[in-house]
């Protein structure tokens, strides 16, 4: 990559300073809970389990993450696709 | 008297706890201050070494808190500076051999004799971490800008926290203005974005450091080089100066810039 293709932001490989921010946010979200990864998966499993009873959910899209202040934060996005693919008695 | 404990601990080690430690004590000493360094890192001593005292070790820590020798008689005079004083740890004893409560007692000793009590901790978080946290009324946390010192700085300030201590205030270590500048490096921004923590200074990479260290002598101890007016500037906030963060990630680059670093004006590319 050229100088002058960064200078013109044509460098679209982040820099190594970001990737350790990234990646530093990434491992202090685990080391900060007493959650291990296993943990953390298994409440995500569950929750998926018991949500899909009521609605279809984007299963791979769920993100758990427990924040410094001892929050745990769910994201789950729904199916748009399939918003009531569960059949009701 | 009834002076400061301030300890200067970090997550990983080598990333500066002895080096900053005996540097903030120089400059805190010439501002006219009465200073105490401890080294808790016993076993494994080299406080004494940094400042180049080495030879004039008679009685140590342990001595101390085994009652052979008083406070008064243990601490070394440093000559170069009027006020500064070591208390060199044992090199054959190990972190074991004292505990928290012993520590305490030593540094409230020490307490009459200064205006600040600066200890160096030992590497880890086990026993001799402990017994350098117990006595502090403050805590300097020292990282340097990369991810596995900067998350083990994370595991402390958790311990800090939890031991009942008001927060740590960092000293980041080993910036390297040009990489940040370049993207290659982390910014004291982003350290502090996910430390969440206060800064107290940012310490160059300064190969004057290196040299210094080969002679026993402080780099502080001599005008000139930007991490000294780094550690100048940490001792003039720990003094109660509320000094401005200067703008230090970028390098010297104009004429004038570098002419003004080298006569030590500190311009655009001044340190903190
Ligand atoms: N700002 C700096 N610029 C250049 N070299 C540095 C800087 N800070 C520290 N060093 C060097 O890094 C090495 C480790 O420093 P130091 O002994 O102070 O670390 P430490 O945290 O006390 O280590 P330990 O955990 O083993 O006690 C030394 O060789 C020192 O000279
Ligand atoms: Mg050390």
């Amino acid at each position: 990559m050229s100088f002058f293709d960064r200078l013109l932001g044509r460098d679209k490989a982040p820099r190594s300073g970001s990737v350790a921010r990234e990646r530093l946010k990434l491992v202090l979200e685990y080391d900060r809970s007493q959650l291990t990864a296993a943990e953390l998966e298994a409440i995500r499993d569950e929750l998926i389990e018991t949500l899909s009873h009521h609605v279809s959910i984007d299963r791979d899209e769920v993100v758990i993450t427990l924040q410094r202040d001892g929050r745990l934060v769910a994201e789950i996005p729904l199916d748009r696709r399939r918003r009531r693919t569960v059949d009701r008695p | 008297m009834a002076g400061k404990i301030i300890t200067v601990t970090s997550g990983k080690g080598g990333v500066g706890k002895t080096t900053t430690t005996a540097n903030i004590g120089v400059a805190l000493a010439s501002r006219g201050r009465k200073v105490v360094v401890v080294d808790a890192d016993i076993g494994l001593r080299n406080l004494d070494v940094v400042m180049g005292l080495e030879n004039r070790v008679v009685y140590n820590l342990i001595h101390v808190v085994r009652g052979v020798a008083s406070a008064e008689r243990a601490l070394i005079r440093d000559k170069r500076v009027p006020g500064l004083m070591l208390l060199a740890a044992d090199q054959h004893s190990d972190k074991d051999d004292v505990d928290p409560e012993e520590m305490k007692d030593v540094c409230d000793q020490l307490r009459a004799f200064a205006d600040f009590i600066l200890v160096d901790s030992p590497a880890g978080i086990e026993q001799g971490f402990r017994n350098a946290l117990a006595p502090a009324d403050e805590v300097l946390l020292v990282t340097t800008p990369e991810v596995s010192a900067v998350r083990d700085a994370d595991r402390v300030i958790g311990l800090v926290e939890a031991s009942g201590k008001p927060a740590p205030r960092l000293v980041l270590n080993r910036i390297k203005p040009e990489l940040v500048a370049r993207g290659d490096m982390m910014s004291t921004e982003d350290v502090l974005d996910i430390l969440r923590i206060h800064i107290i200074g940012i310490v160059p990479e300064d190969g004057d450091i290196v040299a210094a260290t080969n002679r026993g002598e402080p780099v502080t101890l001599k005008r000139g080089s930007r991490a000294g007016q780094a550690y100048h500037n940490i001792a003039a906030r720990l003094d109660g100066e509320d000094l401005p963060f200067m703008n230090l990630e970028l390098p010297p680059t104009s004429l004038l810039d570098r002419l003004s670093h080298l006569f030590n004006l500190g311009g655009s590319g001044g340190t903190t």
